[in-house]
């Protein structure tokens, strides 16, 4: 069951996302990184169909750089994701993405937001969001620990809060999260959650 | 009979290909722009006519980007540069986008070059009239590049080139003085070859510099207008030098 969800603070906006790849009864793998840098002050955390899910986002993430190319500056967070929201809407009646997004930016005149977009092109600007079954926990904790203007320290507690109750309470809750994070000086990685590590091959 | 292949690209009996020819013209009015490759910094330089007062100068980007480790600086005309310029920028993009890496100074060139080519041999077109010099690092080996493409469609590697007009007497001082330089050495190469023809000033010239790691830098006119006084200092020396026999007493 994959979970996404994020929310925004003083100055930033967190995303975090749950690094199982799986197949059917079969977990490819527990350190699969679904947030991608879109640019330097854009993240996309994406759940649902693996193929669509890097296939759809690295289709946004070329057309968000050829833009910058073409116009010498970056798009606007709210531009992304209102054209992200339009390849889905146009694909949607057609050839469906099965893909949720959370898209978290930091633009210098508007400070930092974040967008729900859901696999039927629904477009949101909200404080928090969450996707998956993990999204029913992760939003019970957050409506009763969230505030306007967190700082980084309150708003990892909050993370912190929301994974260890989708791992207690989720049936087959995944293993490890990954946190990344976007304010002014750019989107990067801030850390992992894991509880289980993947077993380096021994070599012969 | 005789005048047909004038209008379109097809042969004419003598072998020629005179709308390809009459494209080369047309670089050849466009301004002067010069290419200079060194070990670890690669420099592009462009003539710029004097800007009317009332335009906004920053509109006309003569050096561009077609993906961060790429530039381009072209000859000829500036619509039809704009043109191939937006359909190279997307093909970096979408080669980005099926194979996953970036392309190869290379590869960009012979897509350009291929378009440039196409366009001599369809119907009802007329060959794109420029051509382009484009630079960029490698994105494995981190070896510099310089490739020149013509409105034939031809491409090639060079290690300092010129095009557009007086291209001719600014390759003969390429030629002169060109050795392996890297750094501010490059850059002031670049100008010196640029000076040849153009009117000394930053406000006539437009340099930019590509550095393996970052990039593309453009040049502010103060930064030039140093480099130039640097330059005609030099040339003064040398001219002093020269004049003055030396009197070993």
């Amino acid at each position: 069951m994959e979970c996404v969800f994020g929310l925004v603070g003083n100055g930033f906006a967190i995303l975090a996302a749950d690094t199982s790849a799986v197949h059917s009864i079969l977990v490819h793998k527990s350190n699969e990184d679904k947030i991608m840098v879109l640019d330097s002050h854009k993240l996309v955390a994406a759940s649902g169909e693996p193929g669509d899910r890097v296939q759809f986002t690295e289709y946004i993430q070329k057309n968000v750089a050829l833009y910058q190319f073409r116009n010498g500056i970056p798009l606007t967070t709210a531009a992304a994701a209102n054209f992200t929201r339009g390849e889905l809407a146009t694909a949607l009646r057609k050839n469906p993405y099965s893909v949720n997004i959370l898209l978290a930016g930091h633009d210098k005149e508007t400070g930092p937001s974040l967008y729900f977009i859901d696999y039927i092109a629904t477009l949101h600007k909200v404080d928090k969001g969450a996707f998956g079954y993990g999204s029913y926990f992760a939003f019970s904790i957050m409506d009763r620990h969230y505030h306007s203007s967190m700082s980084l320290e309150e708003a990892i507690d909050l993370v912190d809060k929301c994974i260890m109750e989708i791992r207690s309470r989720l049936v087959v809750a995944p293993p490890n999260f990954v946190i990344k994070i976007v304010d002014k000086d750019g989107a990067r990685e801030y850390a992992w959650r894991k509880s289980v590590e993947d077993v380096p091959v021994a070599s012969a | 009979m005789a005048r047909y292949d004038r209008a379109i690209t097809v042969f004419s009996p003598d072998g020629h290909l005179f709308q390809v020819e009459y494209a080369l013209e047309a670089v050849r009015k466009g301004n002067a722009a010069v290419g200079v490759r060194g070990t670890d910094t690669i420099v592009l330089g462009v003539e710029k006519k004097s800007t009317a007062k009332l335009q906004d100068s920053r509109s006309v980007r003569k050096i561009v980007n077609l993906d961060q480790h790429i530039a381009l600086a072209c000859a000829g005309l500036k619509a039809d540069a704009r043109v191939l310029i937006n359909r190279a920028r997307i093909e970096c993009q979408s080669h980005r986008l099926t194979v996953e890496d970036p392309v190869t100074v290379e590869y960009i060139t012979r897509y350009i070059a291929g378009l440039q080519q196409k366009y001599t041999q369809s119907g009802g077109v007329r060959p794109f009239g420029l051509s382009t010099l484009i630079i960029g690092f490698d994105p494995y080996t981190g070896a510099p590049s310089l490739y020149q493409t013509d409105p034939s469609g031809t491409f090639s590697a060079w290690k300092a080139n010129a095009t557009g007009r007086n291209s001719n007497s600014i390759r003969e001082f390429l030629e002169k003085n060109y050795k392996e330089t890297s750094g501010q050495e490059t850059v002031k190469l670049a100008i010196r070859a640029l000076l040849e023809v153009v009117e000394s000033g930053g406000k006539n010239i437009e340099i930019a510099v590509m550095t393996r790691g970052d990039g593309l830098r453009q040049l502010e006119e103060a930064e030039i207008d140093a480099i130039v006084a640097e330059i005609e200092a030099e040339k003064a020396a040398a001219e002093a030098a020269k004049k003055a026999p030396p009197k070993e007493t």
